[in-house]
């Protein structure tokens, strides 16, 4: 019973971190109806602006809570300025063109992140600074339940909070929900289209940006490929919930990271990486727009 | 439109096609073929001189486990300045041209190919990881080129042709070692192992130390694996740790070994965790921490050594990198010396002869022991059991075949 509670813990942490990741996911397609391959690469970025900012401003050597939040926002800062740049230079030309140039694209800017990432910062994996160390870990019995990992479910949650929030209580969301409804009618209402969506990438990028200072310091390994594999599965996970939805990001991504730490825990561990993806086609294939998707039709 | 229109959590009506995902799916095709196509650097290039004595190396200079190819070519480097200060061999100056493969087999298969075709070397030593080294075998044999991996442990690598050789022992003998270790050492009776499912290197040790270990009188009681970049274990830490095992043994690279220990801290497993040469690395101390401590591996060779050649290759190394070498530096170190020597040795230049003076090495006085190159062109020879104790790697017994 006792490794069942724990397996369900650990569930809960990997989720939360696909969760962040796949909320970003989420967001630029729910406005855009771009799948922003990139996005895994802006959350490797956040880890390594954490990494550095970590220790320029000597948090390895004095670790406390303003420590975490300063690295955080300088994260997210830096990151939120990177999507704003690659929605600027690389999809906004793009915009009018035929879908498939703009997804090559994106894929295009994911490898470019890549392996800049592996010019600037080195390709040998780096010791992420430990920014916040909280107090040992709570111990309940024989489980084990490691505070970072509370924090970053709460920060998962707060977050999804705070964008649903938005997209349905301020005149930003609302925009946003328009320009995704009707891009050109949007327009004509006098919505700053090309404002809102650069607004949707920072809010996104900012997102994938906390999660690589937060998997930096639960993981404490970071390298330049790290985005690939969470990128993907944030991916799946967001597909799952149904992709442009807020609620079901984070349904998608918690129940992605309790399937995987199930499989691996009382089953064959090999298989980890392919469930995700049978689940992804199980799900598609029962119901094509995800979990909490809404049936409707693709306007061509 | 009222707010009330949209149901509340849906940004967007849609419906992804199977035909729209298919087409994503095969950009990851796509991108996956891009993500294997890099390219190789060269590190040293001058004018083909035949004042030289050409020989090529690969290694892992940059990746996830760069110290491994940076430690083993600063060992051939200081063995190969040592042969040319005395002389050099029959009046020519050895130099070795270097290629990274950035810890991926291909790359490493193409690095050995540019290395025999352009750059004619006369051998070639390399890699370090079982995995490349099987990626580069069949090349270096089918151009009948001499190979000699300086620390490949994986029986399979000098299987693979007679023109392929080692100067460390191979996992059977590593993996008994451990077993023996912990059974008659450690008086451990229980062992989980977690292996590296896409490792060569990892999967042959977890195979030979469950073999051994049960042969010994002990019992395995799970057996988990992970792929190598996992940056979370917890789930196979949490069945392990159902099992109570009084050890864990885990016979993987040092970047994810960090990983593994301090997550296993985090559970609350307080057991050892038993592993490999693949610890060996400054960096493990670096990504572990204090979760290391206690840890046993075991190595080709201890700095606690106090034979004069053994101090003798610490002080020079430590002279010129302001660090202790690894177990990689010194059999790096050995490969290039035997190579030597064996350059020494041969009557003329082709390569068959290169192949059997290498082939006849007998009691070759090396860092990491008495090298004598088997019929089966492997090196039998002891290795050390060494305790992660305060980051440093402390001798605990040496181990002989």
């Amino acid at each position: 019973m006792t490794e069942f509670v724990q397996h369900l813990i650990n569930g809960f942490s990997l989720g939360s971190i696909y969760a962040l990741v796949a909320l970003g996911y989420t967001m630029v397609f729910g406005v855009l109806q771009l799948i922003n391959f990139a996005h895994g690469e802006v959350f490797m970025t956040g880890a390594f602006v954490g990494y550095y900012s970590g220790r320029f401003l000597g948090f390895d050597r004095s670790p406390s809570f303003v420590g975490l939040l300063v690295t955080l926002g300088v994260s997210m800062m830096a990151c939120s300025l990177l999507g704003l740049l690659i929605e600027k230079f690389a999809y906004r030309p793009l915009r009018r063109q035929p879908r498939i140039n703009i997804l090559i694209t994106a894929v295009g800017v994911s490898l470019l992140l890549q392996f800049s990432g592996q010019l600037f910062f080195g390709s040998d994996p780096k010791f992420f600074p430990q920014v916040y160390k909280p107090e040992g870990t709570w111990e309940i019995g024989d489980l084990r339940i490691n505070p970072l990992q509370v924090n970053v479910l709460f920060v998962s949650l707060s977050m999804m909070l705070v964008l649903q929030y938005i997209i349905f209580k301020t005149r930003v969301g609302r925009a946003m929900r328009a320009v995704s409804f009707d891009h050109d009618l949007a327009r004509l209402m006098g919505i700053p289209t090309d404002r809102v969506i650069s607004w949707t990438f920072m809010l996104g990028s900012a997102l994938a940006g906390a999660a690589g200072v937060l998997v930096g310091l639960i993981y404490p390994k970071i390298e330049p490929f790290m985005g690939i594999v969470p990128g993907l599965k944030s991916f799946v996970a967001a597909i799952l919930g149904g992709i442009g939805n807020v609620t079901g990001a984070f349904v998608g991504a918690i129940f992605l990271g309790l399937a995987e730490e199930f499989v691996v825990g009382y089953g064959a561990s090999t298989y980890r990486d392919a469930l995700a993806f049978i689940f992804l086609i199980v799900v598609l294939l029962i119901k094509p727009t995800g979990l909490f998707g809404r049936a409707g039709s693709e306007k061509v | 439109m009222s707010k009330r229109d949209m149901t509340v959590g849906t940004l967007l009506p849609i419906n992804i096609g199977i035909g729209a995902l298919a087409q994503i799916f095969g950009m990851m095709g796509l991108f996956c073929l891009i993500m294997t196509s890099g390219c190789t650097k060269k590190q040293t290039f001058e004018a083909d001189n035949s004042d030289y004595i050409k020989v090529g190396e690969v290694g892992s200079m940059t990746g996830a486990e760069a110290t491994f190819g940076i430690s083993t070519h600063r060992g051939i480097l200081l063995a190969f300045d040592e042969i040319n200060k005395s002389g050099g061999i029959k009046g020519k100056k050895l130099k070795v041209v270097s290629l990274d493969d950035q810890g991926k087999p291909e790359e490493a298969a193409t690095a050995i190919t540019k290395l025999i075709t352009q750059d004619k070397v006369v051998a070639v030593i390399g890699e370090v990881a079982s995995s490349r080294s099987i990626a580069m075998a069949p090349i270096a044999q089918q151009n009948k080129i001499p190979m000699i991996s300086p620390s490949s442990t994986n029986p399979k690598v000098t299987e693979l042709g007679e023109y392929i050789f080692r100067v460390c022992f191979i996992d059977p003998f590593q993996g008994l070692v451990m077993a023996r270790f912990a059974y008659e050492n450690l008086k451990i009776k229980k062992v989980a192992v977690l292996r590296d499912s896409k490792n060569d290197y990892s999967v042959g040790l977890s195979d030979v130390f469950t073999e051994s270990f049960k042969k010994v009188g002990g019992a395995i009681v799970e057996d988990k694996s992970y792929s190598a970049g996992d940056i979370d274990f917890k789930s196979q830490l949490t069945s392990i740790a159902a099992k109570n095992p009084e050890a864990i043994y885990v016979p993987g690279y040092y970047t994810d070994v960090g990983l593994i220990a301090r997550q296993a801290r985090e559970l609350g497993i307080k057991v050892p965790l038993l592993g490999g040469d693949g610890w060996d690395s400054p960096k493990l101390k670096e990504i572990g921490g204090d979760n290391i401590n206690g840890s046993y591996l075991s190595n080709h060779y201890s700095t606690e050594d106090q034979s004069p050649h053994v101090q003798r290759f610490i002080q020079s190394y430590k002279g010129l990198h302001n660090e202790a070498p690894d177990g990689l530096a010194a059999l790096g170190y050995d490969a290039a010396k035997i190579l030597a020597e064996a350059l020494l040795r041969t009557t003329d230049e082709s390569s068959p002869a290169l192949r059997l003076a290498i082939a006849q090495t007998k009691n070759f006085q090396g860092v990491t022991g008495l090298i004598t190159i088997d019929e089966k062109r492997n090196a039998t020879k002891s290795a050390v059991v060494l305790k992660v104790d305060q980051g440093e790697f402390k001798y605990q017994t040496t181990i002989k075949p």
